[in-house]
């Protein structure tokens, strides 16, 4: 099944898939060594290993797609195409950040990437997805918003708000659900009685796909049938990506509720090292070229990082800034 | 017109001027509808005066994704008791885009919403909520007494580069009053209006609490006092300066309003006053606002809880040191 999709995705997008997959992953490797080792100071909520899900995106969306995402969205901000030195500036508070500094990581935007939202509250995304998809709509683009959470977000009441209208207005929107098996401590199974988010599709009356979601093959032919069918205008799709994140709920997160085994299992299905090889087997990367794509991201990833710690950091001038349109409706 | 028909033409003109301009709530459409909204889906279609299903923050959250892409969205939520539901979009999407995003985005929503209260509904469905949101950086709070204030008011929310939190008031829906009906009429947003002069007190107040100000106020008038109301409109921008130039003068204030007393806006406003008038006041700032319960629903102890004019006259007796009515105006 895997081999079929291999051969329905051409070599460009399977090379450009790792290039992102990689860039992701050495982004991710730089900051927690940097955080780890007290050379940078920020909050941090690592994707690492969920970078196949977001490296669909980037494949399969378009620049003027929309996207609305959360605060673990390193991955999901690489794969819409926000230049690093606007996420690692945010994250650290430097001026080339993407609001100038002062909206820290969990709150990354960038519209001319589509990148409209990135929030902070679990579930509180979708509902402003449906309204970003609702103005595609009535502006009569075939634009498609896409709003990325985890299986938590959809154990709240703004998800089933937002599912239940967008699936009443046929909206142009991916309802993708990166099931990372945890919902900050707490694994899945302990927070649903179904054994799949994907289930939940049929209580709103919309298509509801599960896939693998450590195979970005799997995600591209799936994200590509809900893409294709909210530009057409056939409405919205839950897509549920199963994944793991590797390194806990936060940067630092001891991990104590994760069984060393089922860590053991979630790395050993790692989806880069897992790709590479399939890449290499398909014989559409060298081994040479693997190793000039990974060098290449860690190089990127080192040029991001200099120019944002050479940058000034957020101004206090910032403070009064942005409040309201008019500094002046501030009280005093 | 009456206060409903106010805002129904205020919409109505919006609606008609501007195509970004679209409404969505829970039963707005025909033949549901029953308040301010009542025959716009009739006029512009169901596409632009929607009617949606009863999911307060979808609601406002997809008001907030369509003025992100530029359309001026009105969400109704039906009564302000509800709007607990919707507070995270409110709070914080709404509120802090622009902030958030450096001024890259920014959700310039109007949020309708009405409180009932005085009318028996009970403890859920009867509060004057607006405290909570001024609260919170980013918000603009409207809420006003006339129906021309009602319609200009509104016309400036909708088209307002801020998000606005617009409260209608239900025992207001009926009073008239003469509204401009041009178009192009609008209020500025943070201007406070003197709805009757005076010399002796300032009675601060806002939406309903106006009226019952000024019922005050004439009760007051046969006592020989003569009080100032002050509408301040919006409490957010708040007319800071027209309370201080209206108290600066009658050297007395008693803020009123129907939110809970405690911890009220009349808090701010009376810190304010302090602030900038210490040394010139005569009395302490006085507060009337409704006692600190869950609203009853039998009337006979509702009735207790609201400001009335009564209450209002016996706070401006105290501001000026009178034990009673019959003691004379400037004690």
């Amino acid at each position: 099944m895997t081999a079929d999709r291999t051969v329905g995705v051409s070599p460009e997008v399977q090379r450009r898939l790792y290039e992102l997959m990689t860039l992701m992953k050495a982004a991710d490797d730089r900051l927690s060594k940097g955080i780890a080792s007290g050379e940078l100071q920020c909050v941090y909520w690592p994707p690492r290993g969920q970078e196949a899900i977001a490296a669909a995106m980037g494949v399969c969306l378009r620049r003027d797609d929309q996207l609305v995402t959360n605060y673990r969205g390193l991955h999901d901000l690489i794969g819409k195409g926000v230049p690093l030195v606007e996420i690692y500036g945010e994250m650290l508070g430097r001026q080339t950040g993407s609001s100038r500094g002062k909206g820290g990581t969990m709150h990354i935007a960038n519209p001319e990437c589509g990148v409209m939202l990135s929030t902070g509250i679990v579930g509180a995304g979708p509902p402003v997805a449906v309204g970003l998809a609702m103005a595609a709509q009535r502006k009569g683009l075939d634009r498609v918003t896409v709003a990325s959470f985890g299986d938590g977000a959809t154990n709240t009441g703004s998800f089933h708000e937002a599912a239940n209208m967008a699936a009443l207005w046929d909206l142009p929107l991916v309802l993708l659900c990166q099931n990372n098996q945890y919902a900050e401590m707490t694994p899945t199974e302990h927070t649903m009685k179904i054994s799949q988010v994907a289930h939940r599709a049929g209580g709103y009356g919309l298509p509801g796909v599960r896939v693998d979601g450590n195979d970005p093959l799997a995600v591209v032919a799936a994200l590509t049938e809900a893409v294709d069918r909210g530009r057409s205008g056939g409405g919205p799709t839950l897509l549920e990506c199963v994944t793991f994140r590797f390194r806990g709920h936060y940067f630092g997160d001891p991990m104590a509720y994760i069984p060393p085994e089922r860590l053991a299992a979630a790395l050993e299905a790692d989806p880069i090292p897992r790709f590479r090889s399939r890449l290499r087997l398909a014989g559409i990367c060298s081994e040479a070229d693997l190793d000039e794509i990974e060098a290449a991201a860690v190089t990127a990833v080192e040029e991001a990082l200099t120019a944002v710690l050479t940058a000034p950091g957020a101004l206090v001038d910032e403070l009064d800034r942005d409040v309201y349109a008019d500094p002046r409706n501030c009280p005093a | 017109m009456t206060m409903r028909e106010a805002l129904n033409l205020a919409l109505d003109q919006a609606l008609a001027h501007d195509e970004r301009v679209f409404l969505l709530g829970e039963d707005i459409a025909d033949p549901g509808a029953s308040g301010p909204t009542k025959g716009l889906s009739t006029k512009y279609g169901t596409e632009r005066v929607l009617d949606t299903p009863i999911s307060e923050s979808a609601i406002v959250g997809a008001a907030i994704g369509a003025a992100m892409e530029g359309f001026r969205p009105v969400a109704e939520i039906m009564i302000m008791d509800f709007i607990g539901i919707a507070a995270d979009q409110i709070i914080n999407n709404a509120a802090k885009l622009r902030f958030m995003t450096g001024g890259r985005t920014s959700a310039p929503i109007t949020v309708r919403t009405q409180v009932y209260g005085g009318i028996g509904t009970g403890a859920t469905h009867s509060q004057s909520l607006e405290a909570w949101f001024m609260h919170v950086p980013g918000l603009k709070v409207i809420v006003p007494s006339t129906p021309r204030d009602g319609k200009g008011l509104l016309t400036s929310a909708i088209f307002d580069d801020d998000p606005c939190i617009f409260v209608e008031t239900i025992r207001l829906g009926p009073q008239r009053g003469m509204v401009p009906v041009d178009p192009g009429f609008s209020i500025p947003l943070g201007e406070a209006d003197v709805k009757r002069p005076g010399s002796d007190v300032t009675l601060i107040s806002y939406g309903r609490g106006v009226v019952e100000a000024l019922g005050a106020a004439t009760q007051l008038e046969a006592d020989g006092v003569s009080a100032e109301v002050l509408d301040l409109r919006t409490l957010v921008p708040l007319d800071v300066a027209a309370m201080v130039e209206s108290v600066g003068r009658t050297t007395r204030a008693v803020v009123v309003h129907d939110a809970v007393q405690f911890a009220g806006p009349g808090a701010e406003i009376a810190a304010i006053l302090q602030r900038e008038l210490f040394g010139r006041l005569s009395a302490p700032v006085e507060r009337v606002g409704a006692r600190f319960v869950p609203n009853p629903a039998p009337p006979a102890l509702e009735s207790q809880v609201y400001p009335s004019a009564q209450r209002i006259v016996a706070a401006v007796r105290r501001t000026l040191g009178l034990e009673s009515a019959k003691t004379g105006a400037h004690g």
